[in-house]
């Protein structure tokens, strides 16, 4: 939904660009010379040109990297995580060539992802270095004063969030800085697991957080993502082994969209909605999210081959929400 | 050259050169970097033109604003969508580019279109009514013809039918039709105004679409009173031919922007220029022969010459035509449209002059005859308006 709002610069720019919904017409010799200078692609492609370097922040690894914290034993015994987090201004690239002026925990959009077991203590150095009041909100049990929301920590300020893990199940951490919903659009989240003390069955396991961007701050997203770059597991596909079981954590802080989908394709996957029970509640190919929800999703593919998984919203999945597995016979 | 005129010359351009070495001063020194530090760049694309060929959209962009724009992305229809561009993705000031996306699609569908910068601003166009665009050729060049001359041509030659009829009319009435055609040349002139602003809209911020509509008219009005005016002024037959000429030459210019607008409209697929419409604009032209035959009743003029003022007149909106439904260009749509609107305007100042002749200007004889002039404008254009 768009509401009437002050002329910013960027509207003021594309006023033009909108009156210049002029007349189309033709010139033909210039047809001919805008194909010639060009190497011929392959036709009717949807999804972006180029490639986003991996060099600033690499989905494929991100994927699978689990931040556990620096661990250390308390005198009662119980086991100390403890993390060090910054709020940081960046320019990140999230699809090829086109640029976004971020606000970031720890220099990456999602910020890193905290994974502890059922009763840690969890620490949390707190550094805003960026230019607005940030905070850490965690989802969760947690003392009121350590919720992140009457605390504002201003820039060049400090904080320690401190509490116990629980309970446990899949969550997620963001900024509660207000206004809101602009401290979330402009990238300050990340995903929270809180893993049971009986660990799941093993499993190759995934982190997938389902974000966008307004590059032009009108209030909706130019570019959808998991994990904020536009078709990056299209460009670079999520390679498995057929027969194993994946484990997918996902968690939906889409903005400005009411809701947000995951589909499988030639698959069915189990939910564990929240992540907080042992049974799953669900088995479909699938699901809707609002924002903020966040699931554990299981499946196994038997067959190799190539699968792609997107958004159900076409809008969202030709936006750059949708990307590829490719499953592969280890025998081979 | 003698030592004074020297001196002059040396004089008059001393302060060019001063202001050339400031410039190259200001340009090399950190002042420039040091007022703009820390804000973004402000970028402007604005598409001018939109070529669908079955399975393709081209579109032509051009950087009217201050700074660079880099095109990283297109969206089609909320689909980000490969494309090409040339000659560089960085389009520069004033610079153009053109944007190659295969894309399948719809006829008779509305498309949208969004490019997206590297800063992450959208440059949006909206495609009304996908149909392929025309190519020049025998077809194409027959159906614009046929356009212009059930547009223009026709219907001006009619109305220079009304010759006879107004020769033998007294002086009164005679002022009676002059001023009906200042009524209707008014109209014609402020409907080109709005037309040339309407067509600016569409311009890159750095053309000054505005100041192009006010230079367009006013260069015209200026530049056919230097050559024509004092001719026009004389009040012989001579004078009096001179005003029909530049009649023509208005309504020529007018018809021209008009053939221009029904041109791109038609091939846009956006006029059904059906019978209704074609009906309309035969009638409201009509009167344009009246206007250029009034000035001359009194005189005998050649057949030939009443031909050729309905060729001024009429044949321009052929061209128009061609050039709108082929190569339309909204920078030249603006100045024609402009220096039609300013034609006239030179053209109502002549008449006024003839008009006045023996009886005074304004009486109410001529009044009325401006209003009527001005109504059946109106209520003729009910007929073709959109």
């Amino acid at each position: 939904m768009k509401t009437p709002r002050g002329m910013t610069r960027r509207e003021l720019l594309k006023r033009g660009a909108v009156g210049a919904a002029g007349l189309a017409v033709t010139g033909s010799a210039l047809d001919a010379a805008a194909q010639t200078t060009h190497e011929s692609h392959d036709p009717m492609v949807a999804g972006t040109v180029g490639r986003v370097g991996t060099d600033d922040f690499d989905p494929g690894a991100f994927l699978g990297h689990f931040d556990y914290g620096e661990v250390s034993t308390l005198p009662n015994g119980q086991t100390l995580r403890e993390y060090e987090i910054h709020a940081i201004d960046r320019e990140i690239e999230i699809a090829p060539g086109v640029f976004y002026p971020a606000w970031t925990y720890n220099g990456q959009v999602p910020g890193p992802t905290i994974r502890a077991t059922e009763g840690d203590r969890i620490r949390v150095h707190f550094r805003n270095l960026g230019t607005h009041p940030h905070t850490i909100h965690f989802h969760g049990f947690h003392a009121a004063t350590m919720d992140g929301v009457f605390e504002p920590v201003l820039p060049g300020g400090e904080f320690v969030y401190e509490f116990d893990a629980d309970p446990v199940g899949l969550h997620l951490y963001h900024c509660h800085a207000v206004p809101l919903k602009k401290h979330i659009a402009k990238g300050l989240y990340g995903t929270y697991i809180v893993d049971p003390k009986t660990p799941r069955p093993p499993a190759r396991e995934m982190v997938m957080v389902l974000n966008g961007f307004d590059t032009n701050f009108d209030g909706g997203n130019e570019v959808y993502a998991a994990n904020t770059v536009a078709f990056a597991y299209r460009d670079r596909p999520i390679t498995m082994r057929r027969g194993e079981l994946q484990r997918i954590y996902m968690v939906n802080v889409l903005e400005f969209d009411l809701i947000n989908s995951m589909h499988l394709h030639a698959n069915f996957f189990h939910v564990y909605r929240t992540g907080t029970a042992g049974s799953p509640h669900e088995f479909t190919d699938t699901l809707m999210m609002c924002q903020g929800e966040r699931h554990i999703l299981e499946f196994t593919y038997d067959e190799p081959g190539r699968y792609m998984f997107h958004a159900h919203q076409s809008e969202f999945a030709e936006l750059g929400w949708m990307g590829h597995f490719l499953v592969e016979d280890p025998s081979v | 050259m003698t030592n004074r005129r020297m001196r002059r010359w040396l004089l008059g351009t001393a302060p060019l050169a001063v202001l050339a070495v400031v410039l190259f001063g200001v340009s090399q020194s950190g002042v420039v970097d040091f007022l703009r530090r820390g804000v973004p760049p402000v970028e402007e694309l604005t598409v001018e033109r939109v070529v669908l060929r079955p399975g393709s959209i081209r579109m032509d962009v051009v950087n009217g604003g201050p700074d660079p724009v880099t095109v990283a992305q297109v969206i089609v229809d909320e689909a980000f969508w490969e494309f090409t561009i040339a000659p560089d993705p960085t389009v520069e000031r004033l610079g153009r580019a053109t944007i190659l996306i295969p894309y399948p699609w719809v006829k008779d569908e509305a498309h949208h279109i969004a490019i997206l910068s590297s800063t992450g601003v959208t440059f949006e166009h909206e495609i009304a009514v996908a149909e392929v665009t025309p190519v020049p050729g025998r077809t194409y060049f027959a159906v614009f013809t046929l356009i212009g001359l059930y547009v223009g041509v026709i219907p001006v030659a009619i109305g220079l039918l009304w010759y006879p009829a107004l020769r033998g009319l007294d002086r009164r009435w005679l002022n009676f039709f002059l001023a009906l055609t200042v009524g209707l040349l008014v109209f014609l002139g402020l409907d080109a105004v709005h037309e040339a602003l309407e067509a600016a809209a569409a311009l890159a911020g750095a053309f000054q679409g505005t100041m192009l509509v006010v230079v367009g008219a006013l260069g015209a009005l200026g530049a056919l009173h230097m050559v024509a005016g004092a001719r026009a002024a004389r009040p012989d037959a001579e004078g009096r031919a001179a005003v029909a000429w530049l009649i023509a030459l208005g309504i020529g210019l007018h018809n021209l922007g008009e053939g221009l607008a029904i041109g791109a409209a038609y091939a846009l697929g956006e006029a059904a220029l059906g019978a209704f419409l074609i009906i309309g604009f035969m009638l409201h032209n009509t009167t344009e022969g009246l206007g250029i035959v009034a000035p001359i009743a009194q005189d005998r003029p050649r057949i030939g010459r009443l031909v050729a003022l309905g060729a001024l007149a009429g044949v321009p909106t052929i061209l128009g035509a061609w050039i709108g439904g082929l190569a339309y260009s909204p920078f030249y749509a603006t100045l024609f449209l402009a220096v039609g609107a300013g034609a006239i305007a030179q053209v109502v100042f002549a008449l006024w002059r003839v008009m006045g002749e023996g009886q005074g200007r304004l009486t109410p004889v001529t009044a009325g005859g401006v209003v009527a002039g001005l109504l059946i404008m109106y209520s003729t254009g009910l007929l073709v308006a959109v």
